[in-house]
């Protein structure tokens, strides 16, 4: 069995028979690795502590018939913050699991490592409230995975914008021509908040957005929840316990 | 597949947690050449413990009448509750022979992920329970995990208002560990929680 060191940030782990467990890990040159860690339930373990979840870590593994072997592990950052506060736990929950749904085995994948890696960094840095880095992360996600949230320009005939019209399923703003008939128009603010929240830029603008515009963000975090699970094609199970204003 | 009770023996073993289709079996075939006195003292076990063992109405933990052993011991400190996770954590704890308050059992830990929320644990009857017994102190016994974790906040922020002293077991060095090979979380957590030497 070849054995090879890579870095990854724990998705989510399983308990395996009585003191073992499959941890999850996104790497941003294999993709998703599924491994077994073992004895690490066991108070004394050399490396429990450091394959909790979020964590950022640099190990080295066995390749394994279907699950690899970890058998070293550094810690990178912790992010163990993020664990300590239950808003900002559930937030991360939100972003690993969407992770953990988009990620494939094998596929390297380094910009959805890096936005993992910003989303919490982000919580770890104590944000009151982090169910705006929740949304911006669900739409950045969904961006690189490619449905990304056109915001500039019709989303069905590519017309420029701003467009007054906004669609799940067709991803986007849409422009009077291609809404179907019926459609209500939405606040311009809304679309302006799906569009901060989509680009790729800083982080620290968001909260600020949120406090200006809670209702525009209220409207907009809802479409991002509606976007991100018709186009995944999957309920996102740990969005609801995210703590909102 | 074999013949139809071997088969649904194996079905219903594999239906067991940690056990495997052929671990399963395993046992199964394991029963079948016991002697029957043997296989019979499994079957009263488990039809004793589904008929007589049910859920404290006071703490949750499990019981063999209305309330638990725990709960019905009058030499037991009330004014000290130990919230726990499972039963099997009041079973932990009991055997360090250095709490004497009395447990409440959440029947799990919040979990986003798996889709466990706040309202599918013990919690309501937690407060209640702080509104009808003269508690002085919690103490949050959950596992040091990403659940754990998640519990204890919540549960500290539910009960901030409440004016009850809430604390959060200590986590550190395992008794009679190397420190070197300690890692970077747990070695932190030893030193914040340190304590005066008396």
């Amino acid at each position: 069995m070849a054995s090879y060191r890579d870095q990854g940030i724990v998705l989510r782990t399983y308990k395996l028979a009585e003191t073992d467990r499959i941890v999850h890990l996104l790497s941003p040159s294999r993709g998703k690795i599924r491994a077994v860690a073992k004895g690490v339930r066991r108070p004394g373990s050399r490396f429990g502590g450091r394959l909790e979840a979020y964590s950022h870590v640099d190990l080295q593994l066995y390749e394994g018939r279907n699950l690899d072997m970890i058998t070293q592990v550094e810690l990178v950052a912790s992010h163990a913050a993020v664990r300590e506060d239950y808003a900002r736990s559930a937030a991360a929950s939100v972003m690993v699991e969407t992770v953990d749904a988009v990620a494939q085995e094998g596929e390297r994948d380094n910009a959805l490592f890096l936005l993992l890696r910003a989303g919490l960094q982000t919580l770890a840095a104590g944000p009151e409230e982090p169910a705006v880095f929740v949304d911006a992360f669900l739409l950045r996600l969904a961006s690189i995975v490619g449905f990304h949230a056109f915001t500039d320009a019709c989303a069905v005939c590519r017309r420029s914008g701003p467009h007054a019209f906004l669609s799940v399923k067709a991803g986007g703003t849409l422009c009077g021509d291609c809404a179907p008939p019926g459609t209500r128009a939405v606040d311009p603010r809304v679309i302006e908040v799906v569009a901060t929240l989509a680009a790729g830029g800083e982080w620290a603008v968001l909260p600020s957005l949120a406090r200006e515009s809670p209702d525009a963000h209220r409207t907009a975090a809802s479409y991002t929840r509606a976007f991100v699970e018709h186009h995944l094609d999957r309920r996102l199970r740990s969005y609801d316990a995210v703590p909102r204003p | 597949m074999y013949e139809g009770a071997v088969q649904d023996l194996i079905d219903e073993l594999g239906r067991l947690p940690g056990v495997g289709p052929k671990s399963a079996q395993r046992i199964a075939f394991h029963l079948l050449q016991t002697e029957n006195t043997d296989a019979q003292r499994l079957a009263d076990a488990i039809t004793t413990v589904k008929a007589t063992i049910r859920f404290c109405t006071r703490c949750w933990n499990i019981a063999e009448a209305e309330e638990c052993r725990i709960c019905r011991d009058t030499r037991r400190d009330g004014s000290v509750l130990c919230v726990v996770e499972e039963p099997r954590d009041v079973v932990a704890i009991e055997r360090t022979r250095e709490f004497q308050g009395r447990y409440h059992v959440l029947g799990g830990a919040i979990s986003p992920i798996d889709g466990i929320g706040p309202d599918d644990l013990h919690l309501k009857e937690l407060v209640a329970r702080l509104d009808a017994e003269p508690v002085d102190e919690l103490i949050l016994a959950m596992n040091p995990n990403v659940e754990g974790e998640a519990t204890a906040s919540y549960l500290s922020r539910l009960l901030a208002p409440l004016g009850v002293r809430v604390t959060r077991l200590a986590s550190g060095l395992p008794v009679g560990g190397d420190l070197d090979y300690a890692d970077e979380v747990t070695l932190g957590r030893a030193f914040s929680g340190r304590r005066d030497i008396p």
